[in-house]
C-alpha cells in the first residue's frame, strides 16, 4: 500500500517516450501531463468529467485525463495533441480544423482533434451522425459544432486522398 | 485540482485484492472511476484508501459458459457494446452499453462499477434486470451469487457488503429474443430521464416470455411486472401493447424533478414503452 501523501515513482509512456515521474496517487493524469511532463496541450476545463477538453488517447482511444489518476495510466500508451503534428506539418485532422474553421477560441480543440483522430483511425469514413455522437463528450462554447463536424468530414476526405496518393 | 489524499494499492490478483480489503476495511474499490472520481471531486466521497482493480486479471474477459455469458466485472462499456458474443446472445446488454454517457466514459467505465454504484438513472441496470442477470461477489468470507434484482436496493445502495467485490455478471443467453433499449437522455448529463429495456420471446405467434425493465423513473431500476403479465401468452397486437405500456409504472413511486415532473415522467415512460414494443414487431 502506498501511504497517504507518499510519492511513488512511475513511468508513463507518453507520445512514444517514457517519462519517469514521481507522483502522489491522488494526482490526476491531466495535472501530471501538464505539470510534470510539460504537455500544456492537455487543457483543463471543467475538471469534473463533463467538458472533454482534457481528452487524451489511452491505447488509441479517447479518455478524460481529469477522470483518471496518473498511477492508473502505468502500462498504457498515452497520446496528447503534441504528438499529432507540428506547426509546419499539421496532422490532416488539424489541417481540416483550420480549413473548415472548426475552432474559434481553441480551448476545446486538442480534445476535439484527438477524439476525431481516434474515430478516423477506427472508422475512416464516418457519417455525420456518427461524428456527432462521437464528439458528444467534447463541449465547444464557440462554434455551434457545425464547422467542427464539417472539419471531421473534411479530415476523412483528406486522409482518403493521402492514402490514395500513397498507394 | 488536487483531491483529498488517500492510500493506494494495485493488487495483482483477486486473492490479493480481497486480502488488501480485509486489511483496510475503509478502502473503496477503484474500477473505471467514472462515478467515483466525480464524487471525490465534489467531496461526496473521501475514501481513505483506494484499491485499484485494473491489475486483477480474473476480473476481465467475456466467456461463453453454455447457457450463460460470463462478463468479467472490469469489462468496459465499449467492450460490452462491441463484443460479438454479447451482441448475439444478450443483445440488450450491448444496446444499453452503447447508450451510456459518451465515448470517453464508455472507454473507461466498467460493468461491475456501474452496478455497484447503482445510480437510479444508469442504463445497464435496466438491461441486466430485463435479462435476469446475476452478479457474483467475493469477500474474505467467500463467494456468493445474487440476482441484479436483489442487488439493487435504492439510489446508490446495493446489497453488497462494504468489503464485497463484484467479480462477474452472468447473463442467461437470450439468443433469438427480440430486444431493444430506448432512452430519453437528460440533455446535459446524458443520464436516462426514462430508459426502457425489453426482451420478448415469441413462439407460434404468442409471447412466451416478456421482460420489461425501466430506469430513471423510480429510486431504482425496476421490472414492470404487470405490463409483462399483460403480454404473457398473448398474440400481440396494437391494443395489447398499448395496455401493457399503460401499466409500465404500475405500483411505482415515480420521481419528479426540475427537468421532468412525476406526471410527465410517467407519461413519457408509457409512450417510450409502447414505441419500444411496437418497434420490435
Amino acid at each position: 500500500m502506498v501511504a497517504t501523501e507518499e510519492r511513488v515513482a512511475i513511468t508513463l509512456a507518453v507520445n512514444g517516450r517514457d517519462e519517469q515521474v514521481s507522483v502522489e496517487p491522488r494526482w490526476l493524469l491531466s495535472d501530471v501531463l501538464r505539470r510534470e511532463c510539460g504537455l500544456k496541450g492537455v487543457h483543463v476545463g471543467c475538471e469534473h468529467g463533463v467538458c472533454g477538453a482534457c481528452t487524451v488517447l489511452l491505447d488509441g482511444e479517447p479518455i478524460r485525463s481529469c477522470l483518471m489518476f496518473a498511477v492508473q495510466a502505468v502500462g498504457h500508451q498515452l497520446t496528447t495533441v503534441e504528438a499529432l503534428g507540428t506547426a509546419d506539418h499539421l496532422d490532416p485532422v488539424q489541417q481540416a480544423f483550420w480549413e473548415a474553421h472548426g475552432l474559434q477560441c481553441g480551448f476545446c480543440t486538442p480534445g476535439m482533434v484527438l477524439t476525431a483522430r481516434a474515430l478516423l483511425d477506427r472508422n475512416p469514413n464516418p457519417d455525420e451522425e456518427t461524428i456527432r455522437e462521437t464528439l458528444s463528450g467534447n463541449l465547444c462554447r464557440c462554434t455551434g459544432y457545425q464547422f467542427i463536424v464539417d472539419a471531421v468530414l473534411l479530415a476523412a476526405a483528406k486522409r482518403a486522398e493521402d492514402a490514395e496518393q500513397g498507394a | 485540482m488536487t483531491l483529498a489524499a488517500f492510500a493506494y494499492q494495485r493488487p495483482r490478483s483477486l486473492a490479493e485484492a480481497v486480502e488488501a480489503m480485509a486489511e483496510a476495511p475503509d478502502a473503496r474499490w477503484l474500477s473505471g472511476g467514472m462515478s467515483l472520481l466525480p464524487m471525490m471531486k465534489l467531496e461526496l466521497a473521501a475514501p481513505p484508501a483506494l484499491l485499484d482493480l485494473s491489475g486483477v486479471e480474473d476480473l476481465r474477459g467475456i466467456r461463453d459458459e453454455g447457457d450463460f455469458l460470463h462478463i468479467g466485472a472490469m469489462t468496459r462499456h465499449v467492450e460490452l457494446a462491441r463484443d460479438p458474443a454479447v451482441r448475439r446472445d444478450a443483445h440488450l446488454a450491448s444496446l444499453a452499453a452503447e447508450r451510456i454517457g459518451d465515448p470517453q466514459v464508455r472507454n473507461r467505465g466498467t460493468v461491475g462499477g456501474s452496478l455497484a454504484h447503482a445510480d437510479p438513472a444508469a442504463d445497464l441496470p435496466a438491461a441486466l434486470l430485463a435479462l435476469d442477470a446475476e452478479v457474483e461477489a467475493v469477500s474474505a468470507r467467500g463467494r456468493r451469487a445474487l440476482s441484479v434484482q436483489d442487488l439493487l436496493l435504492g439510489p446508490m445502495m446495493t446489497a453488497l457488503e462494504p468489503d464485497e467485490l463484484i467479480v462477474a455478471i452472468r447473463i442467461p443467453k437470450h439468443t433469438g429474443h427480440r430486444q431493444a433499449y430506448t432512452k430519453v437522455p437528460h440533455p446535459a448529463s446524458g443520464y436516462a430521464v426514462v430508459g426502457v429495456a425489453v426482451a420478448i420471446h415469441e413462439e407460434g405467434g404468442r409471447v412466451r416470455q416478456a421482460a420489461i425493465a425501466v430506469t430513471g423513473v423510480a429510486l431504482k431500476a425496476f421490472r414492470a411486472a404487470r405490463a409483462e403479465a399483460v403480454l404473457a401468452g398473448q398474440a400481440v397486437d396494437q391494443e395489447v401493447l398499448a395496455e401493457a405500456a399503460g401499466l409500465v409504472c404500475d405500483g411505482q413511486d415515480v420521481l419528479g424533478d426540475v427537468y421532468a415532473s412525476a406526471a410527465y415522467r410517467r407519461q413519457l415512460a408509457q409512450v417510450v414503452t409502447r414505441r419500444t414494443l411496437e418497434g420490435l414487431r
